[in-house]
């Protein structure tokens, strides 16, 4: 019995459906963020399982989980910037606090 | 790689274990400080993922970006937003979570199904892994993908610049500054000098 390329996504998968979970559920902004970086690296996953089972000679998917992980970083880093701002402006990280696009 | 096919497997078990509680504690903790620690856990058992699947030049990378620079990033903004706060009720809140949790589930079977019965065209020989992915990486990023490369630089220098303008106090002009004063004053100190002058 080997590593298969089903484990990798299979395992991937449960990490995306977790990370959009807390997405969708979560009140603490933080919270939401971190649930942005969980969906993030799940997709890397899949990206390096592809790299390593179809393509090994030419890891294609590596620089592309190289691509990712560069814009996951600027992502959190502007990410927890608007957090800041939105904690200043409005005293609160509730995201049912957040509402002034509702119509 | 060249650990045993047993090995290999019950270090992938072990890894996904880890990173799927994690990433549980992660999203339904309460104290949102064991949820920054345990994704974490979560980036470190990614990483040893990465290295079953023969790339530790991106296992590294994961390490040192993600919990190094993201995961830090996090527990700052956690301590810079510190703040106990006893979220309202909501009523029919509950709704939203089960709907929202058969959703995930809904996409979990659907995604599981696609991946079991898709027949990955897999070569069955044992692919030539190639021992050292740094240089092969190397010749990728600046041949075939130098111009994303050099967009993701510009896309970094952006984040930057962004990121301290979006999370700076703002500037209070101050006709009388001696220059051993900070030009920028917290903004809560702001509007109290501003009261007692008006007072």
């Amino acid at each position: 019995m080997q590593l298969q390329l089903e484990y990798f996504l299979l395992s991937g998968a449960a990490l995306f459906c977790l990370g959009i979970y807390g997405l969708i559920t979560s009140r603490n902004a933080v919270r939401v963020l971190m649930s942005i970086e969980l969906l993030l690296n799940a997709v890397n996953l899949n990206l390096m399982g592809f790299s390593n089972f179809l393509d090994p000679s030419g890891i294609k998917g590596q620089v592309f989980a190289i691509f990712v992980i560069t814009i996951a970083a600027a992502e959190a880093a502007v990410g927890l910037a608007i957090i800041l701002a939105i904690y200043r402006n409005r005293d609160t990280i509730d995201m049912e606090q957040f509402n002034l696009l509702k119509w | 790689m060249n650990l045993a096919a047993g090995v290999q497997l019950v270090c992938f078990f072990v890894l996904t274990g880890m990173m799927l509680t994690a990433a549980v504690g992660v999203v339904l903790l309460e104290n949102i400080v064991y949820s920054a620690f345990l994704l974490a856990v979560v980036f470190l058992s990614i990483s040893g993922l990465y290295i079953l699947l023969n790339a530790d030049f991106v296992a590294a990378a994961q390490i040192l970006i993600y919990v190094g620079a993201v995961n830090v990033l996090i527990i700052f903004a956690i301590m810079l937003v510190n703040k106990q706060e006893n979220f309202a009720n909501i009523p029919k809140r509950w709704i939203r979570k089960v709907a929202t949790g058969l959703v995930c589930f809904s996409i979990f079977a659907l995604l599981t199904t696609m991946i079991l019965i898709t027949p990955w065209s897999l070569d069955a020989t044992s692919p030539a892994v190639i021992d050292n992915t740094v240089i092969e990486l190397a010749k990728h990023l600046f041949s075939d993908f130098l111009l994303p490369f050099e967009l993701a630089s510009v896309l970094l220098l952006m984040a930057m610049v962004g990121a301290i303008i979006l999370a700076r106090r703002d500037l209070i002009p101050e006709t009388t500054t001696s220059p051993l004063t900070l030009p920028e004053r917290p903004r809560e100190l702001a509007s109290v000098s501003t009261k007692s002058t008006e007072d």
